[in-house]
């Protein structure tokens, strides 16, 4: 079952407007056009779709909330920053069917009265960028985006807004301070941006993969969309496979596979004997080979003490050693904290400074018990998601490897030879 | 105003709709620690440490940067919350510079004291310590040093917010994240005005004046030298504040007995300075509204603020009063006047000034105050290379009051004593400069007495008086109707400034201070300077004017005598050579 790779699969489909025109001919512009903007929200309520960007939030409640404000200009805003490690999905919609996005985004500025837009996206997607560009061009040449569409009164723009690279603007009220010209670092919430969001006015963000499932529950209806995948989250959902994997890639399937299924029937299997997966990226607290037989939906992954996030699902096999990994994975976020709030900046690289002395055997015991307080304490305090899920990773592998960090500490070995233990 | 009703630690508070769960704490007598939230600065929520627990929320949250609800049930003392802060400012002391007994901030240092209240015994990461940013120097009144900052963001927000200046702003990410000025070229390379505003908001060392402590100490123990020193009039009200007396402990006399234990061959003040100020200001006043010449005329007391205009303003400067500061007055003709008076060397006569102020310290070392060198130049044969400044060396009050314990001196038991004649005459006229409205209400007392040539019956100027933002009054001098205006801050100054660039302003006279509060809240001041402590200092000041016998400037003898024997008239050639000055355009950065 396919919806967003349905077209992008065809042989011949070019992210051209002539190839969207023949398979889409924007219909679902069309037709939400001639629905009033609360029959397109309980579509989109019955539908069930919850945000694809990591946070899981209903959409069709994200969407009635700006809609209910009333407080105008409003804006539309697609999170095209897609920068979790592991994740890249977004990038094939934006590149290959760069359309869909752009329908999907009118469709929510005529339900919320919305009469600009914008696309947020990252630095280093040079070819993204050059394929949307052209096709906001071409909408509009086509008169789906502009002044007065398709006779109805109802007005829209979209403008293409580049990131510079920043990982924490992929967080949606940094990326709304990057938008508005200034450094990203997150905001206070709340109020929630689709109280106060871009210059301090309603505003819709919604995910590069959310979006593109708008118009197919608009042309085919919530109660459609809702049947499919799992109860909790329905739909299908792109999910990103990496790290030790024959077959990396992104896969589109219903959200009630599971995670076994995932790995060794459509990617191929691992390379090597499984040590951990990280199903949602980076920030998610690692699952083990016992945890396989996992629902790939939000609720389910929950509740295995994880989190499906963006849906990169990152394989580690057992060559590879469990400080080790989360030295790189502290590494990034080091270099990624925004540098506002005083526990993620210092707590991070105090954190990563531990790791270095595990695997440097310059650590003890005590150091452990450190990280766990770290992590409890980011979670509780950090200003925005970034600081507070940076240490779930190494906090879950401190849990469930314990062994292997004492190894490093007491024994000053690394059994799979990675660390310079030692040495 | 909707009331609404929330818990905290158990107890029921009633505040208004709007108010943080921070400020409902305070007013249920619960103080919640923090580090970055400031009371005149906006909401940055960044160091985390005023997290508290509310009831139904995952996490903590910052007590300072979240709003009171009905019903909410609020903790800020649960082991969660105390575990949390305790980590939050260990994690800071980790790369924090472990040299609390020689720091300047070691008294009032909010981390140390943070520290300790939270119980923090034992610092876990210690292996991390390293200390690697080069100290900033560059500027002659503020010194920076990036090592002891916790990127707390108060002065970069007291210098945007409060001061409109925005010389510093924060650089970089992560744990590189700093406070830089532009391209990191130095803060006085920068629209900085070295108001100091930013070292009162800071909570630990990294932002301190630039002592001049040690070359006062030389200059005292020269036997060559004749030491002199003056004393702004807010000085007064709040020095004793550093001997632990209470804010704005009026010790006028007291100060006076211990700089003389110092070894300052005279104690003057610098409210001769200006009074002397006065009589120059009002008859410019007077000239510029007979002459029709560049009104408004605005103050040009507060170097903060003449540097301010420099910069974001320079094509008003011909609105500026060309009166130079009561300091530099006081500097002129201590080494002309005096020195003639006294026989002396004026190579030899050294004037130190104590001030409430950081701008002082950059004041006198503007190239055009040396005034007294071109006096003495030819009558004394010197060359370019022998230039010496009017005013040697400044002190802001915090310097002083160190050398005051350096010296053992026990402030607080002094006998009160009076300052040295001539120089230490002053009327409460002079006093009231230090608070905003002084100077105004000062010029006012003598140009309707000069205008007029009648007593002014009502001395008291109260609506020039206060801390509003920016006040107004109209007097009538000889059937003229004078419209003044009053600002402290120059975030204030940018708007009064605004209508006199759109030319809709109606005022004929404005005073304009830098420092919110007027000198009292100046940069050189002791810490804590809130709200509170200014208008206590402020309160201070108007006893002492009300308790002088004399308290309109024409009226200090001395000054009357300076005119007989030296300078002539108000506006003299000599006044100007010696008492007037001219600004510069200091470009934007």
């Amino acid at each position: 079952m396919k919806i967003l790779f349905k077209r992008i699969e065809k042989p011949d489909y070019k992210p051209d407007i002539k190839s969207y025109l023949k398979n889409s001919d924007f219909k679902a512009l069309k037709k939400a056009l001639r629905m009033k903007p609360e029959d397109i929200l309980n579509e989109i309520k019955k539908s069930g779709l919850v945000g694809r960007g990591g946070a899981g939030f209903p959409t069709g409640l994200k969407w009635e909330s700006a809609y209910k404000t009333q407080d105008f200009p409003k804006y539309v805003v697609c999170n095209a920053d897609e920068g979790e490690p592991g994740t890249f999905k977004d990038r094939i919609i934006l590149e290959k069917d760069p359309h869909s996005i752009i329908e999907a985004m009118i469709i929510c500025a005529y339900t919320i009265k919305a009469k600009c837009g914008f696309i947020y996206i990252r630095g280093e997607y040079f070819k993204a960028y050059e394929v949307l560009k052209k096709a906001i061009k071409e909408v509009e040449a086509y008169g789906f985006l502009g002044e007065n569409i398709l006779d109805s009164n109802f007005s829209f723009k979209i403008f293409l807004y580049k990131g510079a690279g920043s990982y924490v603007c992929g967080e949606e009220t940094a990326l709304l301070d990057s938008l508005e010209g200034r450094k990203g670092q997150s905001r206070i919430k709340p109020p929630f941006p689709t109280f106060v969001g871009f210059k301090n006015k309603p505003t819709v963000l919604n995910n590069v993969e959310t979006l593109a499932n708008i118009p197919h529950i608009i042309l085919k209806g919530g109660e459609w969309f809702s049947k499919i995948g799992s109860k909790n989250s329905p739909g299908t959902k792109l999910y990103c496979l990496s790290g030790d994997i024959k077959k990396p890639g992104v896969y589109e399937l219903p959200t009630n596979v599971t995670l076994r299924d995932l790995i060794y029937k459509y990617a191929g299997g691992p390379k090597g004997k499984i040590k951990v997966i990280l199903p949602g990226g980076v920030s998610s607290p690692v699952l083990l080979k016992k945890d396989l037989d996992v629902i790939m939906d939000y609720k389910e992954v929950e509740k295995k003490g994880s989190m499906l996030g963006s849906g990169a699902v990152i394989v580690i096999n057992e060559k590879r050693c469990i400080v080790d990994i989360n030295k790189r994975i502290l590494d990034f976020f080091n270099y990624e904290s925004c540098g506002r709030c005083a526990p993620c900046r210092e707590g991070i690289k105090r954190a990563k400074e531990i790791l270095e002395f595990i695997s440097e055997a310059k650590a003890d015991l005590s150091d452990l018990e450190l990280l766990k307080e770290l992590q409890e304490v980011l979670f509780d305090t950090s200003r925005c998601g970034l600081g507070q899920a940076a240490l779930n990773c190494v906090r879950s592998s401190i849990d469930k490897f314990y062994e292997e960090f004492k190894e490093h500490i007491v024994e000053k070995r690394c059994k799979v030879g990675v660390c310079r233990v030692g040495r | 105003m909707k009331k609404i009703t929330l818990t905290i630690d158990g107890k029921k508070v009633e505040v208004e709709k709007g108010v943080t769960i921070l400020e409902a704490a305070k007013k249920a007598k619960i103080n919640i620690p923090h580090l970055c939230y400031h009371e005149n600065l906006s909401i940055y929520g960044a160091c985390r440490v005023c997290v508290v627990e509310i009831k139904g929320r995952k996490r903590l949250e910052p007590s300072c940067a979240t709003l009171a609800e009905e019903g909410m049930e609020v903790r800020t003392n649960t082991s969660r919350v105390r575990r949390a802060r305790k980590l939050i400012v260990e994690l800071l002391l980790a790369t924090h510079p472990e040299d609390c007994f020689t720091c300047e901030r070691s008294e009032d240092c909010e981390l140390r004291k943070l520290a300790y209240e939270l119980g923090i015994r034992d610092l876990r990461f210690k292996k991390a310590r390293k200390y690697h940013y080069e100290v900033d120097f560059s500027s002659p009144a503020i010194i920076r040093d990036p090592n002891k900052c916790i990127l707390c963001s108060r002065c970069v927000r007291v210098c945007s917010e409060i001061q409109g200046v925005g010389a510093i702003e924060f650089a970089n990410r992560s744990d590189k994240t700093q406070v830089l000025t532009f391209f990191n070229e130095g803060i006085n390379n920068s629209e900085c005005v070295t108001c100091g505003q930013c070292i009162l908001s800071c909570p630990t060392g990294a932002l301190r004046e630039k002592t001049e402590i040690d070359k006062v100490w030389q200059v005292l123990s020269d036997s060559e030298k004749f030491v002199i020193v003056q004393t702004a009039p807010a000085v007064r009200s709040a020095i004793g504040e550093e001997f632990a007396m209470g804010a704005g402990s009026l010790v006028t006399g007291k100060m006076a007995s211990a700089l003389r234990r110092l070894g300052f061959d005279k104690t003057f003040d610098t409210q001769f300075g200006a009074d002397l100020t006065i009589m120059e200001e009002a008859y410019e006043l007077i000239e510029r509204i007979k002459n029709k010449g560049a009104l408004p005329i605005i103050t040009s007391c507060s170097p903060g603020w003449i540097k301010y205009l420099e910069h974001f303003y320079p094509e008003l400067r011909s609105h500026l009063s060309t009166c130079k500061s009561p300091q530099q007055m006081f500097g002129a003709i201590a080494k002309t006047y005096y020195a003639q008076k006294l026989n002396i060397d004026p190579r030899n006569l050294v004037v130190i000034s104590i001030m409430p102020c950081t701008a002082k310290k950059f004041e006198a070392r503007r190239p055009e105050m040396c005034s007294a060198f071109y006096y003495w130049k030819e009558k004394l044969g010197l060359k370019e290379e022998d230039k010496f400044f009017d005013v040697d060396f400044v002190l802001t009050t915090r310097e002083a009051a160190r050398m005051i314990k350096e010296a053992g001196i026990d402030f607080v038991n002094l006998e009160e004593e009076d300052f040295d004649e001539p120089l230490g005459i002053s009327t409460g006229a002079g006093v009231i400069f230090g608070a905003t409205g002084g100077v105004m209400e000062a010029a006012l007392r003598t140009a309707y007495e000069v205008v007029t040539g009648k007593t002014l019956e009502r001395i008291d100027f109260e609506e020039v008086r206060g801390m509003e933002k920016i006040k107004k009054a109209e007097i009538v001098l000889d059937g003229m109707k004078l419209k003044v205006a009053v600002t402290h801050s120059l975030s204030g100054a940018r708007i009064i400034l605004e209508e006199i660039k759109q030319k809709k302003s109606s005022y004929h006279f404005i005073e304009v201070m830098a420092c919110p509060g007027g000198c009292l809240g100046g940069g050189g001041q002791p810490l804590p300077t809130n709200d509170e402590v200014r208008r206590l200092r402020a309160k201070s000041l108007y006893i002492e004017d009300k308790n002088k016998h004399l308290r309109k400037s024409h009226q200090n003898p001395a000054i009357k005598k300076l005119y007989e024997e030296f300078l002539g008239k108000p506006l003299s050639s000599l006044s100007h050579h010696l008492l007037h000055t001219s600004y510069v355009e200091r470009g934007r950065y």
